[in-house]
């Protein structure tokens, strides 16, 4: 994991006061941190990207699609914590999404 | 008396508060936040009046409190400004949260202190609890004797702070210091703005070409190794101080030090001593070389970092010494700057001379020549073999 290479950084290598360049939360890798995982079901989905807009971790995956409209890939799980917004905010009538729980 | 020693200086009457002002007015720092504290009140009150009247471009931030000042101040030199601020005893007890995140995110802040009793019970006078009490939070602390001394500190803080990327106070005693009047001498406007020069930060929050994160949480992976950072940078600032002085000596004309040595090399017995009353110990040495007591005086200016070495090297040849600290720790035992002369003596091997540890002037009483006469009277005697040096935390005008 890239966390434990980190761990080696010894007084000389690391940065003055802690001070994290930009963009480098990509590289910090949060799913570990999840009890519920959101499943995406992509035959329900109807791509109105309620989940993409709501989701705080940025891990609802989107792509354009063969007409360049925007569309739902998937979900990063990466980087999902498991707050479960994206499938509150699913449309009730649709349910796309759903919680399950995160097997160990 | 206090002369021109600068070709272009030119003597002033002013109080230790007003010459503070001068220097911040001269450095014209980017950003001033502050909330107003007896007996400090008036650095910004003047600094303030500089801004309303245009004589300076900095922004004036008139804040809420204390941890608000310090919080404004630290978030202004992160942006990428140089920043500046003041206070006083319970104002510095109240930014002790934002005086240790300064010095954790290595940001080069510059306070003007002025030295006060801490409450309870409420007292405005001087005495170096205030500071005493912010010794271990990280930042560089510079004493002042005089106005003089405070002026020429604070031109140097600024460099010292940027330099060692730590933040930096200087402090004078309350009311002796900061409300009376004394001559000072005073450099020209542009030659203090080219002794300071440009704050150029390395990574700033508002460099939008390389944004940064500062301040984020670091755990048991982390923590430690940048708080040795921190107490390294501590260590480094040393060389950096000694640059700085040399510069100011080459540029003013005023040569300054870890701590001044009156009379010291041949003493037998010395006080060591920090801020105003060094002064007073001074016309004390004086009266007793004179009657051919070989009498000495070893006055600290920089606090933090200690200069232990230095120290237990000067003091090693003294018979005896008292080390007079204005702030009681109460630790039960020794109070801050003792404990800290010790320790340096015992580390460098140095375990001849007597060592007596006297608290005085708490809440702004009164320390006089005779008093200061009557330590080395003591010391004369320690240093013959006629007494004991005392192994308890003595004080000096205390009703017993």
């Amino acid at each position: 994991m890239k966390k434990e290479e980190n761990r080696k950084f010894n007084v000389s290598e690391l940065v003055e006061a802690g001070l994290v360049e930009g963009g480098t939360a990509e590289a910090f890798l949060t799913g570990s941190w999840r009890s519920d995982r959101p499943v995406w079901d992509k035959n329900k989905c109807i791509h109105c990207l309620n989940c993409w807009i709501s989701c705080p971790d940025s891990s609802i995956k989107i792509a354009s699609d063969e007409k360049r409209v925007t569309v739902v890939t998937g979900i990063d799980y990466d980087h999902c914590k498991g707050c479960g917004i994206c499938a509150a905010e699913c449309p009730p009538k649709i349910k796309a999404l759903s919680m399950e729980q995160e097997k160990k | 008396m206090i002369k021109t020693i600068y070709s272009k200086g030119k003597l002033a009457a002013k109080t230790g508060n007003e010459v503070m002002a001068e220097a911040m007015r001269q450095i014209e720092p980017d950003v001033v936040a502050a909330y107003p504290i007896t007996p400090a009140t008036e650095i910004v009150q003047i600094f303030s009046q500089f801004v309303a009247d245009g004589k300076v471009k900095t922004e004036f931030v008139a804040v809420e409190s204390e941890h608000s000042a310090m919080s404004a101040t630290l978030a202004a030199t992160a942006a990428g400004a140089r920043a500046m601020t003041g206070t006083s005893s319970q104002g510095l007890c109240y930014m002790w949260e934002m005086l240790n995140i300064a010095a954790g995110l290595r940001l080069p802040v510059v306070l003007a202190e002025v030295n006060r009793a801490i409450s309870a019970p409420i007292n405005i006078h001087g005495d170096q609890s205030d500071t005493m009490g912010a010794r271990d939070t990280g930042w560089i602390q510079i004493y002042s004797e005089n106005s003089q001394e405070a002026y020429d500190n604070m031109i140097q803080a600024v460099r010292i702070a940027e330099a060692a990327k730590l933040p930096t106070l200087i402090t004078t005693d309350g009311f002796i210091i900061s409300h009376c009047m004394e001559v000072v001498e005073l450099y020209p406007d542009e030659d203090v703005k080219k002794f300071v020069g440009q704050y150029k930060p390395d990574r700033y929050l508002l460099d939008v070409d390389r944004p940064v994160t500062l301040g984020s949480i670091e755990l048991q992976d982390f923590y430690f190794e940048h708080r040795w950072q921190l107490a390294q940078a501590m260590r480094d600032s040393k060389k950096i101080i000694s640059e700085v002085a040399e510069d100011f000596e080459k540029t003013f004309g005023r040569k300054y030090d870890f701590y001044e040595k009156y009379k010291l090399d041949d003493a037998e017995i010395a006080i060591v001593v920090i801020g105003s009353t060094a002064g007073t110990a001074k016309v004390a040495v004086d009266a007793l070389r004179e009657k051919g007591v070989k009498a000495g005086l070893l006055k600290i200016r920089v606090y933090r970092p200690f200069p232990a070495e230095l120290i237990a090297k000067d003091l090693a040849k003294i018979k005896a010494f008292a080390v007079l600290d204005r702030a009681d720790s109460c630790s039960g035992t020794f109070a801050p700057l003792y404990t800290d002369v010790v320790a340096a003596l015992y580390a460098a091997g140095v375990s001849a001379p007597k060592a007596i540890n006297y608290v005085y002037g708490l809440g702004g009483r009164e320390i006089s020549v005779a008093h200061l006469t009557q330590v080395y009277d003591t010391l004369s005697k320690i240093a013959s073999g006629d007494a004991q040096a005392s192994t308890n935390l003595e004080y000096i005008n205390v009703r017993l």
